[in-house]
């Protein structure tokens, strides 16, 4: 191949760097994967800021206010002898707006704490199959199948229902249905290069196992499984808020959101902004992470950067 | 065709032994034991001998494994702790709900979520696609629970007095109820399966009143289904209707559309003859694949609506530590939802040959 001009020369140099830059170039074209990516970096930063942005302490039952009150915001013409809360009164006299604003951490926290778990159990999962083959491909492709054969969020019901309900015990139970999807990916990624040249030539050179997984085959899987995390950690807020909404997750006082809906479910004909609110966050968070998520597909599927 | 399904159902074999392996260790893995669970206040160490020898659990594991398997064969799903009725009873009159609350929201989900595709993928970046999109986004983002108590909110409580409204709760109005099929049709001397099968579609409401010819009961059937159908299927009909306007505008772009076109055939006859049913298969996947959504969300919209079916009993059964209502349930759940996918491999193998000649 003959290489014209310096600048080719150049843009072939810098080819180790380019994908993960050009994947972000595709990114930052996609309105949708931008408007995802300013909806979570806003959440994060509540998140971070909740002690700041909170005008009370979440758990805090405030003696003076009448349960259910409906939201008082001066800006909006609330008059000045009402004490001001921006989302209104719970229905155990707490400042619902601090609840919602703490809650984003608890959904944020969920949702990276059980992909994080699953993927790395998934990711050790998928190796050894895909790896070492025969028996141990069998057995845990085949326990794979058996986890993926329950609804996944049934089976998360049933696995808390053993365990018992709590927070943690919901976080578990979602880890444990989403390792199947991470399993198979990095089974896939491990059999598509574990016989290529270059991990033939790592092994001819006397690499450790371990190694050839970690620097020669594991890059390879990386792609998939951030797509699939940023898409899963949409699903685990979703579950996360399911299990605390029949009560099997997080238990009051927590304000979690989706045991705030739970909670506050029969308040539906006296004061309905105790239910509009917490929902549209968690519509608004895992709406952000979706589109993050299809927009990183996308920048990240080199057949469509063409 | 044979060979593609028996390979299937032998590749489903070592899964069902896993459901039940799973489901049998959930009933052991329960913190507490069950003799004190059971006799309560009158626990004794002799009288929970004597308990664990009548129900079984002084055996080997193994032996204990196989009545549950042999238990499950003849129907048996155990006796609930709360109510002190069969499980299997509870099966009979909860599961029905469920199935028709399922099978009411795949179908909103597949009709309007591909109509919605079409639309989306034939106005290919039109306004109609845009907003289409949104929706279906939007669609995929909301908690199940909380869209049904929004809709309950929409049409029990904004509408109310106006001809929209739709009662928020409940499987019919109170106050009514269907006729057993064994009691309208004079079936009186059936016992075991036979049986077991006319309870079950006696509780299939929408069944019941249509055999039976009872409209205004249908009627009330259909108008109890509607709101808890719009919330279970709306996830599903956002990702049918992604999937069916990228499956379609992959097919719109092949060869064989433009010799159609050229021909001068109809934009209606292009699509919906040519066009459609080449897209239709990754669409017909997608439907299977989300038939385990519809089930998590019939059980949470269940609790939403007060609906009488499986969801409701199963969280009660968990708080009330009724373990076998929790076995029986998850393995009954689990082995539709495996007999279900295979009919959609084997119906998927029908329509596309290359399938099955794999």
């Amino acid at each position: 191949m003959k290489i014209d001009n310096a600048l080719e020369i150049r843009a072939l140099a810098e080819a180790p760097n380019s994908v993960w830059r050009n994947a972000l170039r595709h990114l930052l074209k996609k309105r949708s994967a931008v408007v995802g990516l300013f909806m979570l970096g806003t959440l994060v930063m509540i998140a971070i800021f909740a002690p700041f942005i909170a005008t009370y302490d979440p758990s805090r039952i405030l003696d003076d206010a009448k349960r259910n009150t409906p939201p008082c915001i001066y800006l909006l013409g609330c008059p000045a002898n009402q004490t001001e809360h921006y989302f209104g009164i719970d229905g155990n006299s707490r400042d619902f707006f601090s609840r919602v604003v703490f809650g984003s951490r608890l959904s944020l926290q969920i949702g990276f704490v059980a992909v994080t778990f699953a993927i790395v159990v998934g990711t050790f999962l998928g190796a050894v199959s895909g790896y070492g083959g025969g028996w141990w491909d069998n057995l845990i492709m085949r326990v794979m199948d058996v986890l993926l054969a329950f609804p996944s969020l049934l089976l998360a019901i049933a696995i808390v229902a053993v365990l018992g309900p709590g927070l943690i015990n919901a976080l578990i139970a979602i880890s444990i249905v989403s390792i199947p999807q991470y399993a198979r990916i990095v089974r896939a990624s491990v059999l598509s290069v574990k016989e290529l040249d270059f991990v033939t030539a790592t092994r001819a050179l006397g690499a450790s196992p371990a190694r050839i997984l970690f620097n020669r085959i594991l890059p390879n899987a990386m792609t998939p499984l951030i797509v699939q995390g940023t898409l899963g950690i949409a699903t685990a807020i979703l579950d996360a808020a399911a299990l605390s909404f029949l009560g099997l997750g997080a238990q009051p006082p927590t304000p979690e959101w989706g045991l705030m809906l739970g909670e506050e479910r029969n308040n539906v004909f006296n004061a309905p902004h105790l239910l509009f609110i917490p929902g549209i966050a968690i519509a608004i968070t895992v709406l952000g992470f979706n589109l993050f998520g299809d927009g990183l597909r996308d920048a990240l599927d080199p057949r469509l950067n063409r | 065709m044979l060979s593609f399904l028996v390979r299937r159902l032998l590749l489903a074999i070592p899964v069902l032994f896993g459901i039940l392996l799973v489901t049998f260790a959930l009933g052991r893995l329960i913190p507490g034991d069950p003799c004190t669970m059971a006799l309560g206040e009158h626990f004794t160490p002799e009288a929970c001998f004597q308990y664990r020898e009548r129900t079984g659990l002084n055996d080997s594991i193994l032996v204990q494994f196989a009545r549950y398997l042999g238990g499950l064969a003849s129907g048996d799903f155990g006796i609930s702790l709360r109510t002190s009725q069969p499980v299997l009873g509870i099966v009979l009159l909860r599961l029905p709900m469920t199935v028709e609350l399922t099978i009411s929201a795949m179908l909103f989900a597949t009709v309007v979520g591909v109509t919605l595709g079409v639309i989306s993928a034939t106005r290919h970046n039109s306004a109609a696609d845009v907003l289409t999109m949104i929706t279906a986004n939007l669609g995929v983002s909301m908690p199940v629970f909380w869209l049904g108590l929004m809709l309950a909110y929409l049409f029990a409580i904004m509408l109310k007095g106006t001809p929209l409204w739709l009662a928020p709760s409940g499987r019919l109005t109170p106050g009514t109820s269907v006729t057993p099929l064994a009691v309208t049709f004079h079936l009186h001397n059936l016992s075991g399966i036979p049986l077991a099968v006319v309870t079950f579609a006696s509780n299939l409401v929408v069944f019941n009143s249509l055999i039976s010819g009872n409209w205004p009961i249908l009627g009330d059937a259909v108008k109890h289904l509607i709101l808890p159908s719009v919330a279970v299927g709306t996830i599903p009909m956002s990702i049918i209707a992604r999937m069916t306007r990228s499956s379609l505008l992959d097919v719109l772009g092949l060869d064989y559309i433009r010799t159609a076109r050229a021909k001068g055939l109809s934009q209606r006859v292009v699509i919906y003859h040519h066009a459609l049913r080449n897209a239709m298969l990754p669409i017909i996947t997608i439907v299977g694949l989300q038939l385990g959504t519809l089930l998590g969300g019939a059980v949470l919209t269940e609790t939403v609506f007060g609906l009488p079916g499986v969801g409701t009993f199963l969280v009660a059964s968990i708080f009330a530590r009724d373990y076998s209502v929790v076995q029986a349930f998850t393995v009954i759940i689990a082995l539709i939802f495996v007999t279900v996918n295979l009919v959609v491999d084997a119906s998927y193998a029908y329509l596309d040959p290359r399938i099955r000649l794999q």
